[in-house]
């Protein structure tokens, strides 16, 4: 597309450059802004069910979808205040820390084969290290209210971020120990096919490393049971008591945003992201998304789309499920939660998938054989060029080489100790 | 490309924005704003790693300073923050000492910015690739880097790459032992406070 514009437009590159990527942001920006939208609406429906009451009903017609922006309307309206005590600058600055650390996150989130704003090489590493910035917003809002209820909700979250960021890494590191790339594009395309595709069911470890990295989840983007920044029984309203309006907008649309954000990384992590149960793309147009071009490419990426944000908005309705039907813990439980049950059970599923790998036990994907491009069994190093000797295998497409070549698996780099590997080779796509 | 360059903009920002928060931490009094603008420099740092086409370390400087050592630093001062030391006034004497210092850093490393030469430009990077007019002058080129990173960190078995793994097991050992003391030591001094340790919440609520 800026090709186009540049060539056929004759627009002046750099400019072609701002506007893609001015477009890129928006459409992220709207992703946030209409996401939160749609999910307090969803919050206060299933919220009302769960409680036996119908929730918003009249706002916008028949099931009150129009309640959130009717609320958006009065925050507008509503006085922008400053505590007298507190540190006026801090104060104002927080919400946009957090919405921005929500908002960064987005960037490297790819939606479909190549429909991402940021195509990096370090894709799950950047999103979990941006993600893992939000907590200053809500440190700076407790710490500059000066109201004891914010400073104390604020150190509850920052222990509880820093404590929950070890068992999540651990959990992000399976699927990138097992794809061999951090770049969640290809983690995603890695699990085209079958369900068992997914690394859900890769093998046992799997499976429960992904519950895992659900609880954790929830704790880092502060939702129930882990909302202890909030707490609104104990602390009133935890970090943004001294806050409204629009200030208190953002901190919600973060919020959300990072439910959101957890979700999608979660079903591309484990849940095989845009491809569906079954390979539905690849029935119609005889290939995955990833190796189609024009119409049809656009036509099987909007497959993809439509699978990914239902798994995505899947995973925040049971945030909001969770959040409806579970009791709070407390600061002590929260603590206890991540360090000894859910840091040890993430180290063990993390020693299990990598002995797995290392035995070269089936995996679910074994099932159900699906033969595309064959790079779902190649080590990491292989596939991401570091040696050159891929370039030396036949490169003729789809052609499965049974090669016996001494490759370094992510394992054996790992434990040191050279392996001689049988890998089935197959010429991968032309990439980076 | 002697034209403006996006990306060369974009590094200057990222650059002025690093040199400016910077001298808010030197030039601010209070200690939380101080390490308000300390995050903002190092984000800035990591906008100039991934400029730089250096993604890996960009992130790498997210989780351990932004992320890592600026959130314990926020929370101690959280923790201790009391008047005598909310509010920082430099002494005169340390102003000449840290002048001193940083002007001695700043003769170090004038000479070796000018020694490096001039980073790759995007038109080098791209030669010799196919889709070279596809790309140019639109997207940024990314060179994979965490790869080669670990690579080289742990070395490549059978290959004559010798990496670091033996120094990177011996400090991880060493961490790991200074995590146990640690905690042995916050273990050790609770137990004597307290004869039931429990939750500070659990407590206030019963």
């Amino acid at each position: 597309m800026s090709q186009y514009l540049i060539n056929h437009w004759g627009l002046y590159p750099p400019l072609v450059q701002t506007l893609m990527a001015m477009l890129a942001a928006s459409l992220v920006l709207s992703v946030i802004a209409g996401g939160s939208v749609v999910f307090i609406w969803m919050e206060r429906k299933i919220a009302g069910r769960i409680q036996d009451r119908l929730g918003p009903t009249r706002v916008g017609g028949k099931f009150g979808w129009l309640q959130t922006l009717a609320d958006g309307i009065k925050l507008l309206a509503k006085e922008d205040l400053s505590p007298g005590g507190a540190d006026a600058f801090l104060f104002k600055i927080a919400p946009y820390v957090a919405f921005c650390a929500s908002y960064g996150s987005f960037i490297a989130l790819p939606f479909a084969t190549g429909w991402v704003g940021l195509d990096i090489n370090v894709a799950v590493f950047f999103v979990v290290a941006v993600l893992g910035l939000e907590v200053f917003g809500v440190i700076l809002a407790g710490y500059a209210s000066a109201s004891k209820w914010s400073l104390f909700g604020a150190m509850r979250e920052a222990a509880q971020v820093i404590s929950y960021e070890v068992p999540l890494g651990l959990c992000v590191v399976i699927p990138v120990m097992i794809s061999g790339t951090m770049d969640l594009t290809k983690i995603g395309n890695l699990q085209a096919g079958w369900f068992t595709n997914w690394y859900l069911f890769h093998d046992p470890f799997t499976f429960i490393a992904f519950f895992v990295f659900y609880t954790c989840s929830l704790a880092s983007v502060n939702r129930a049971p882990f909302d202890l920044a909030e707490a609104e029984s104990e602390l009133v309203a935890g970090f943004h008591t001294e806050y409204s309006g629009l200030r208190w907008s953002f901190f919600f649309m973060a919020e959300y945003g990072s439910m959101f954000l957890v979700s999608a990384l979660g079903s591309i992590l484990f849940l095989g992201g845009w491809n569906g149960p079954f390979p539905l793309a690849q029935w119609i147009f005889g290939q995955h998304a990833s190796e189609l071009t024009g119409f049809s490419f656009v036509i099987a990426n909007l497959l993809g789309l439509i699978v990914f944000m239902s798994k995505a908005v899947g995973g925040v309705t049971v945030m909001i499920w969770i959040r409806w039907t579970f009791p709070r813990l407390r600061i002590d439980q929260v603590i206890t939660t991540c360090w000894k049950y859910c840091t040890p059970i993430a180290a063990v599923m993390f020693l299990g998938v990598m002995s797995w790998q290392l035995f070269g036990l089936p995996s679910g994907g074994d099932l159900v054989p699906y033969h595309h491009q064959g790079i779902r069994r190649l080590p990491s190093a292989v596939r991401e060029g570091a040696f050159g000797r891929v370039d030396v295998l036949p490169a003729q497409k789809n052609l499965t080489v049974h090669s016996q070549q001494r490759l370094s698996t992510a394992a054996d780099v790992a434990t040191g100790s050279p392996l001689e590997t049988p890998v089935r080779v197959v010429r991968d796509r032309k990439e980076d | 490309m002697n034209e403006i360059n996006g990306h060369a903009v974009l590094f200057l920002f990222f650059g002025l924005l690093t040199c400016l928060f910077s001298l808010a931490v030197v030039f601010s009094a209070n200690i939380v704003r101080m390490a308000f603008y300390l995050i903002l420099a190092l984000a800035a740092t990591a906008g100039l790693h991934f400029l730089a086409g250096a993604d890996f370390v960009g992130a790498m400087q997210l989780v351990l300073y932004v992320g890592g050592t600026l959130v314990l630093l926020v929370f101690g001062v959280m923790l201790t923050a009391q008047n005598p030391f909310i509010s920082l006034r430099t002494a005169a004497g340390d102003w000449v000492v840290a002048a001193l210092v940083g002007g001695i850093l700043l003769v170090i490393l004038i000479p070796v910015a000018f020694q490096v030469g001039l980073p790759p430009t995007e038109d080098s990077l791209l030669d010799g690739r196919a889709d070279r007019e596809a790309i140019a002058s639109t997207e940024p080129v990314s060179v994979p880097t965490a790869t080669r990173i670990g690579l080289g960190l742990l070395g490549v078995p059978g290959d004559d790459v010798s990496g670091y793994l033996l120094p990177f097991e011996i400090i991880s050992i060493h961490l790991l032992v200074v995590l146990v003391g640690a905690a042995y030591l916050a273990r050790a001094k609770r137990r004597v406070a307290t004869s039931a340790p429990r939750g500070e919440v659990g407590g206030a609520e019963s």
